[in-house]
């Protein structure tokens, strides 16, 4: 295929769509699907059948709208409508409504802060796009990038672009997009390969899965654009096996971007070839880390290894090799298109553009959001996240999964981006937040994630394998009521030793829980240890066992 | 580097399931890095991974068996044990911990007596936990057979293990 059919599929397709008066998206992302909006699509293209609406009116299985709390949604376009809370008996009233007065009792508030205070680039085809046919994404506007770049960019002006819009890796660690794509594109190799990182482990996180389901094609396309300007020929997305739908619609979407001749040998007609693979992760957190992926990839067991040398320029089969995230690779093709420094104007001074962030927890809107960096903490759990149910109190936000910490009351006004949260014990991570109220129990949580950390260390190295055990006993032993001052003592002793020892991230940030909420909570530890009470009524403490002191 | 042998050996039986683990490896050029892939569709096609599986694996891929028995064990998504003929999956994501998946699980091993990787005396019922499902807005998330529920209460999962141990399906 050449640039020219490109135009014509995104004509063709505009024009198949224009026929339609109206199209109705229904979310057919895991949320929505589990509140059985596959059901309601089919209700919905059955009523349009026996109504004869056939020529007038489009039924699409649409993308996330983030607003997973409220599903199933379905949006009408062209006027825009979003409907929330279908339920199949809805079906008619709905399409009685289409081109009169929308129907008020379903109708999603649009101008509500949820929708109003995000800023969409990754997602902002978000719930207006088929994600399994690439005619559709064609028609939005997608595989401009990949034509721009290969026909009129240079590999060197790619990197400019993208190193100028200041992307840093949106896995949680921040690095230099274009320092790390220079790095690769300058190492001398016949062979490179290129990773997509879709072993999305921080629980609590769901950002991947939803770019992965919804944008497979945007994916592609920053990762085909990735490896032309690093190189490479070939490409391997690394997807964890819990998530069926982004494997099938990624698998789906790589062979129709193969028969568009979007991907293989003559890409677009120029002289540049690529193809990509899936690996399916299999449930393992540390092969989140990059040399534990790559050894995955390579069909061991997901071990880390020392860096340097860095996968840069010995990664996959010893070979120089780019390792981004999917939502990275999800913000190259608007980056191209838009160039660098209109992304470089979204956000802070040190973290440019917007992320995306999993809202979960204790929080009325939970869902997916996109927000500009440096938004404040308060403005995304109060105004876009709804504030706290039920009445109760706000307690904290976890963020950065089982490395990361959580940020307290006092603290909400801080902005996210990469170096805000630093001071506070915590990072903005790969986007999960996890809000909690006054319910949770702050110890209970800090062994939760030691027990994940525990559990998933690999064992390589001592200080994580048997370190984070010990840690998970002490902590185990503060909720049973049973610890003593010296154990707390023991476990702070602990937790600074297992930070600085440990080979890889992951029993580096292993301690990060302990010692966040030992900052901001240590009255819960204490009372669990002194007045062997949990203030949140989660920890069971038998009092007949309170003779362990002596 | 990429090392492969080229030919294949025999099925462990004359199982047509063995030829989708067959076609894996083969797609794969007998590779060695095919163990993973291999393994998951192995696991696809029996549900889980016996002896006789993993030998097939590590002699066509020209791999020792100590290596495909580690990525076997390595990994979470693989499992040596048969299970039932249905499967609760309860999610203990941060999320779905936060909105009471210990308390479900507390309420399984009180009603039915299982833990997390025990499968019901009579070979009806599974119970497993996962890491996180990616399904935090619908916390606290199960999977049952195969469908994720949302907003899952310990009676919601009781009820529904206790429909598949009661009766025939």
């Amino acid at each position: 295929m050449i640039v020219e059919e490109l135009n014509k599929i995104a004509v063709d397709e505009r024009q198949e769509q224009a026929q339609f008066n109206h199209h109705l998206f229904v979310c057919s992302g895991t949320a929505c699907l589990s509140a059985h909006s596959d059901e309601i699509k089919i209700a919905f293209e059955h009523e349009v059948e026996q109504r004869g609406l056939g020529k007038m009116c489009a039924i699409t299985g649409g993308g996330c709208r983030g607003l997973c709390a409220k599903g199933p949604m379905v949006s009408v376009e062209p006027t825009g409508i979003l409907y929330q809370g279908v339920k199949l008996g809805d079906v008619p009233e709905i399409l009685d409504s289409l081109g009169k007065e929308p129907v008020n009792h379903l109708q999603a508030d649009l101008n509500a802060h949820f929708y109003q205070k995000q800023h969409r680039i990754v997602l902002e085809y978000s719930g207006k796009l088929d994600p399994e046919r690439i005619e559709s994404y064609i028609a939005a506007g997608g595989y401009n990038a990949l034509a721009k770049a290969l026909t009129e960019m240079t590999p060197v002006e790619v990197i400019d672009q993208v190193t100028r819009s200041g992307l840093r890796g949106r896995g949680g660690a921040g690095y230099s997009t274009g320092l790390k794509w220079n790095t690769v594109a300058k190492a001398q190799s016949a062979q490179k390969y290129i990773i997509c990182n879709g072993d999305e482990g921080d629980p609590g996180a769901f950002m991947d899965r939803s770019v992965m389901e919804d944008y497979p094609f945007r994916v592609l396309e920053g990762v085909t654009i990735a490896a032309y300007a690093v190189g490479a020929s070939q490409g391997f997305l690394y997807v964890r096996a819990e998530y069926p739908l982004a494997v099938k619609r990624l698998k789906s979407a790589i062979r129709q971007a193969e028969k568009r001749g979007l991907l293989g040998t003559s890409i677009l007609g120029t002289a540049f070839s690529f193809d990509v693979e899936i690996r399916l992760g299999a449930g393992a957190f540390v092969c989140g880390e990059e040399t534990a992926l790559i050894a995955s990839i390579e069909g061991k067991r997901g071990t880390p290894r020392p860096r340097p040398p860095f996968p840069a320029e010995h990664g996959l089969w010893g070979e120089p090799t780019l390792n981004n995230n999917v939502e990275t690779y999800a913000n190259i093709a608007p980056i191209l298109q838009n160039g660098g420094d209109w992304y470089a104007a979204i956000g802070t001074e040190k973290s440019k553009g917007t992320k995306v962030f999993a809202l979960s927890g204790r929080i009325v809107n939970t869902g997916l959001i996109e927000v500009p960096m440096g938004m404040t903490v308060r403005e995304i759990v109060e105004h876009i996240g709804g504030g706290i149910p039920d009445g109760r109190k706000f307690k904290a936000v976890q963020t950065g999964g089982p490395s990361g910490g959580c940020i307290p009351e006092q603290y909400l006004d801080t902005p996210v981006d990469y170096d805000s949260l630093l001071p506070l014990g915590t990072y903005m991570g790969s986007g999960g937040m996890i809000v909690m109220d006054d319910t949770s129990c702050m110890v209970d949580v800090a062994r939760y994630f030691m027990e994940f950390c525990m559990t998933e260390s690999c064992g390589k190295c001592v200080p994580c394998r048997v370190g984070t055990a010990h840690m998970y006993d002490l902590l185990d032993k503060i909720t049973r009521g049973e610890a003593t001052l010296g154990d707390l003592e023991l476990l702070e002793k602990l937790a600074d030793m297992v930070s600085k020892t440990s080979l890889c991230g992951l029993g580096q940030g292993a301690p990060n829980p302990v010692k966040s909420t030992l900052r901001y909570f240590r009255d819960e530890y204490l009372a669990h240890i002194v007045d062997k009470v949990c203030p949140a009524g989660v920890c069971k403490i038998h009092h007949d066992k309170e003779g362990v002191l002596q | 580097m990429r090392s492969s042998s080229g030919k294949t050996v025999e099925a462990p039986s004359d199982d047509k399931r063995w030829r989708i683990v067959t076609a894996t490896m083969r797609r794969h050029g007998f590779e060695r890095d095919a163990v993973i892939e291999a393994l998951h569709s192995a696991q696809e096609a029996f549900g889980y991974l016996d002896d006789a599986a993993l030998r097939y694996v590590a002699q066509n891929l020209n791999t020792p068996l100590s290596l495909v028995y580690g990525v076997a064990t390595f990994y979470n998504f693989f499992t040596l044990k048969p299970q039932g003929e249905h499967t609760c999956v309860v999610c203990l994501g941060t999320a779905c911990y936060i909105k009471g998946a210990r308390q479900i699980l507390d309420a399984i091993y009180t009603q039915q007596g299982l833990k997390p990787g025990q499968t019901t005396p009579d070979k009806k019922a599974s119970l497993l936990v996962a890491r996180c499902l990616g399904a935090c807005g619908l916390a606290a998330a199960g999977v049952f057979d195969g469908e994720v529920v949302g907003n899952l209460t310990p009676e919601d999962a009781i009820t529904r293990i206790e429909e598949w141990v009661n009766h025939d399906s």
